[in-house]
């Protein structure tokens, strides 16, 4: 299992990487600059993202709105904002390419030109109200908030969450909006994928003619930070929802890190699909939970794992807390069976192929090589990437298991609804998501 | 190479033909049909099956029960217990997903094509031996009954619950699949065996199947798979295949709804009327209409909602196209203090586009240009490839149907899209509904000019 693939250095540092795969008329084009919202100071969070929908709003010779052109030509296009990169992405029929080059050269290189500030406040109601959408106003979706809050500390870049505060965008200004750009938006922070219906040296000549002008910027920071949890932290938060929801997470391997697939896989056989072992025992067996989950969050600098269980009605989260540790203890004493192991190398297999189906946009090919080389500088990885899962053997789940949940450090989060802080787990401390 | 002439956008010539993939189709002995693409790019085989039966198949006095039904499939088949089944496919890295939506069932599995073997065999078991015990059938339905209580605190879901209720009063489109909770109650084990007799039946299914695997092959492991399925239309139940087709009420006037959500951030906004079915002749022009409306990003409504005035995320619109007659729909979410005003855009924007800014020939050629000229990507996964195959079933298409989308997209022009637009947008008896914090409204939604509102109380 590969992605064939060719790379090369532009002068002004842009890495080009290009992969030829004929099937349809389309190609990819992924751009991602190594800057997310771990690279924000406290007091300026939620910025990354902020900037990215400017990005949007058009640059110095085309001062328009970035979609129009492109859909007129057929393409389909967004970008996306995480803790660790930004990326961007159009997908265009072979005769548009140039088209989206250009574009994306353009808001690389000029787009301070066009910047005015009407734009900017704008683009900031907006972000207010994804903020309102994806989170003020849904069930549970100040957890993630909360969770990042109590897992770092205050000055740890993981300590808010990409969308950032809303008090923060308020008062980011369009000198910040400069000095960001010019820090992060340059080719030596950048990485540019082309990928399906172009060859290697079609695809660098176009690559060198459209970026080759922009000057390389500053070199990049690397962002270290480490957090330890030494003790258990129970935090509640009310919300307007009717069942209550538990949430138990623990550090755990950063991205790629020696222990991450491990750790990725005993997620899913703890709380993953209908065959894991929460969803039998909580839900299926003794039905106190109403459904279960559980995730490996790596990312560049560190990880967090959880584990979620949404109650029943009835049922309180001390008796899901209680459950959950049950299981998970019994885990850490006897590590995963064989046929589990099995499975998880069959769900592995599958989903790695499942992602080599795309080209274009969110986890197709492109993005795929954009990781592997901006994160490792590796976008050959793949196949070594599912050799991780690969060789997972039941006792490295356990040595893993072990040394991630084994200890006292994690948080245990109760969401519980408006004025029912009597089904937190005891002893929970109430804190504010706003 | 020269460098980049930033003087002007670099001229994008010609659209690169493309063409669907053969359709290789059979059908087995039972009436089974078969429909299958050999595409043998990644080792992978996506199976799609359409059962054409789905929510408004429901009895009148149980909505739910198809959907249901579809839950029950992957709970136990045979000696299987549920726990067996979902055992037996995490085995092979897959799981069965299953889709209720109103005009038909779609029950899908993805798996590596080594294990196609193995997953046809899951797959028929689930579809056509289904255990629906009865202490499976309450596991269920408490979960249902428990999500349902789940989805009163989702704006979204509250929305479409009370619009498609109000706008479809007593028609079978005018409740959301996962159904009621008076209704999930009072079902019984029998009601859901005689829903999967009536509606899971050989002679009127299609197995889809895309990937790595020859139609010959497929057929013999399809044949062996589903040899038992033997139960004929004549013995089975009645559930009712054509339900959606009755005529959804008639409105007159405008309307004003709202439902309560205390303290709520944002207002949730559904505006809209019944619109056109599937088959219309109009299906082209439409499309290209909604794309200048509120089809994708540049379209009038985004523009004027989030990029002019930073009300909203986004907003955009649809025409829900189903077998009967679906809802025309305008959705958006937006800050609280600006509901009325954003409304009031809305219906602007409707209202302009049928008198004093019908569609212009640039907005014309943007929107059959997006439409168009990137097709080919619209067909790239086998899954993708799968579910284009189901709707020319769900639709009765011909099988040149995706080949000769762009031509009938091409021919719409600007007085086309007048016609259609006076025959198909009707602001003048649309449904508002909100789904917001009543007390922080109630001053600003008097100046939409749509009188009181009727307070809806949520199910």
């Amino acid at each position: 299992m590969e992605i064939p693939h060719s790379q090369c250095f532009l002068d002004n540092g842009l890495r080009v990487i290009v992969h030829e795969s004929r099937s349809l008329p389309i190609v990819a084009v992924n751009v991602w600059y190594h800057v997310g919202s771990k690279n924000e100071q406290p007091g300026r969070t939620g910025f990354a993202h902020l900037f990215e929908h400017l990005m949007f709003e058009g640059s110095q010779h085309y001062d328009r709105g970035y979609f129009h052109p492109l859909q007129e030509a057929g393409a389909a296009l967004n970008g996306s904002t995480n803790a660790d990169r930004t990326n961007y992405w159009e997908v265009v029929p072979t005769p548009a390419l140039e088209l989206a080059l250009w574009m994306e050269s353009d808001r690389m290189g000029y787009l301070l030109p066009a910047l005015t500030h009407e734009k900017f406040q704008n683009q900031r109601d907006v972000v207010l109200n994804e903020r309102r959408q994806n989170y003020e106003n849904r069930p549970y979706g100040m957890a993630g908030m909360a969770l990042v809050a109590a897992l770092y500390p205050s000055d740890h870049p993981y300590h808010w969450m990409t969308i950032g505060a809303a008090e923060d965008l308020q008062a980011a200004t369009l000198e910040d909006v400069r000095a960001f750009f010019r820090r992060y938006y340059h080719p030596r922070n950048a990485s540019l994928v082309l990928a399906g219906d172009i060859d290697r040296d079609e695809g660098v000549a176009l690559a060198r003619k459209y970026f080759d002008e922009i000057p390389e910027g500053p070199a990049g920071e690397r962002v270290v930070r480490t957090a330890s949890l030494r003790d258990e932290s129970r935090i509640l938060l009310e919300d307007r929802v009717e069942l209550p929801r538990l949430y138990v997470a623990w550090h755990s391997p950063a991205m790629f890190a020696a222990g991450d697939a491990e750790m990725d896989l005993v997620a899913d056989l703890l709380a993953n699909g209908k065959s894991s072992r929460l969803y039998r025992t909580l839900v299926y067996e003794r039905r106190i939970a109403t459904d279960v989950g559980a995730a490996q969050n790596s990312r560049e600098m560190a990880g967090w794992c959880q584990i979620s269980a949404t109650a029943a009605p009835g049922h309180s989260l001390s008796e899901l807390h209680a459950a959950i540790d049950v299981e998970v203890d019994r885990f850490l004493q006897d590590g995963p069976t064989e046929p589990e192991i099995e499975r998880g190398l069959a769900q592995a297999e599958a989903h790695f192929m499942g992602r080599l189906q795309t080209l274009g946009g969110f986890g197709g090919k492109s993005d795929q090589l954009n990781a592997y080389a901006v994160f490792l500088n590796n976008p050959g990885y793949l196949a070594s990437d599912l050799e991780r899962y690969r060789r997972a053997t039941p006792a490295a789940l356990l040595e893993t298991a072990q040394h991630v949940l084994g200890h006292g450090g994690r948080v245990i989060l109760s969401v519980v609804p408006s004025g029912r802080v009597d089904l937190a787990v005891a002893g929970s401390r109430a804190v504010e998501a706003s | 190479m020269t460098g980049a002439d930033r003087s002007r956008l670099p001229e994008v010539h010609g659209d690169p033909p493309f063409t669907f993939p053969p359709i290789f189709k059979s059908r087995l002995a039972h009436g089974l049909g078969l429909w299958c693409i050999e595409e043998s790019s990644l080792p992978l085989v996506s199976l799609l099956m359409v059962v054409p039966a789905g929510s408004a198949s429901d009895p009148d006095r149980l909505p739910g029960l198809a959907s249901l039904t579809g839950d029950m499939l992957d709970e136990g088949s045979g000696t299987r217990s549920a726990i067996d089944v979902h055992d037996a496919f995490a085995r092979i890295g897959a799981h069965l997903e299953i889709e209720v939506a109103a005009d038909n069932t779609l029950i899908g599995l993805t798996v590596l094509s080594r294990y196609l073997r193995q997953g046809l065999s899951l797959f028929a078991d689930c579809v056509v031996r289904p255990s629906l015990r009865e202490a499976d059938v309450e596991r269920v339905r408490q979960l249902r009954l428990n999500r349902l209580v789940q989805l009163r605190d989702l704006a979204p879901a509250v929305a479409d619950r009370a619009f498609m209720q109000m706008l479809y009063e007593g028609h079978p489109y005018g409740h959301l699949a996962i159904g009621t909770e008076a209704a999930l109650k009072e079902m019984t084990v029998a009601d859901v065996v005689a829903f999967h007799a009536g509606a899971c039946l050989a002679s009127r299914a299609t197995l889809i199947a895309v990937g790595d695997v020859k139609a010959e092959t497929l057929g013999q492991m399809v044949d062996e798979a589903f040899g038992g399925w033997t139960r004929r239309e004549e013995e089975s139940p009645d559930v009712g295949f054509d339900r959606a087709l009755a005529e959804p009420p008639a409105v007159s006037n405008r309307r004003l709804a709202v439902v309560h959500r205390a303290a709520a951030a944002q207002s949730e906004l559904r505006l809209g009327h019944v619109g056109a079915a599937r088959s219309t002749p109009d299906y082209a022009p439409l499309l290209v209409l909604n794309m200048v409306l509120g089809g994708h990003f540049v379209s009038r409504v985004n523009l004027k909602l989030r990029e002019e005035k930073g009300y909203t995320y986004g907003a955009r619109t649809s025409f829900d196209f189903r077998r009967g007659r679906g809802p025309f729909l305008l959705q958006t979410s937006v800050q609280t203090q600006v509901t009325a005003d954003a409304v009031k855009d809305a219906f602007a924007e409707l209202q302009e586009v049928l008198d004093n800014r019908p569609v212009n020939a640039e907005e014309l050629e943007l929107a059959k240009s997006a439409l168009t000229r990137g097709y080919a990507r619209n067909f790239e996964t086998t899954e993708q490839l799968a579910r284009a195959l189901a709707q020319l079933i769900a639709h009765n298409l011909p099988d040149q149907y995706y080949d000769q989308f762009p031509a009938r997209v091409l021919e719409v022009d600007t007085a086309t899209i007048a016609r259609v637009a006076r025959a198909h947008l009707h602001p003048e008896r649309m449904l508002t509904l909100i789904v917001g914090d009543r007390p922080a409204l109630e001053t600003s939604l008097a100046s939409i000019g749509l009188g009181d509102p009727a307070v809806l109380v949520p199910a």
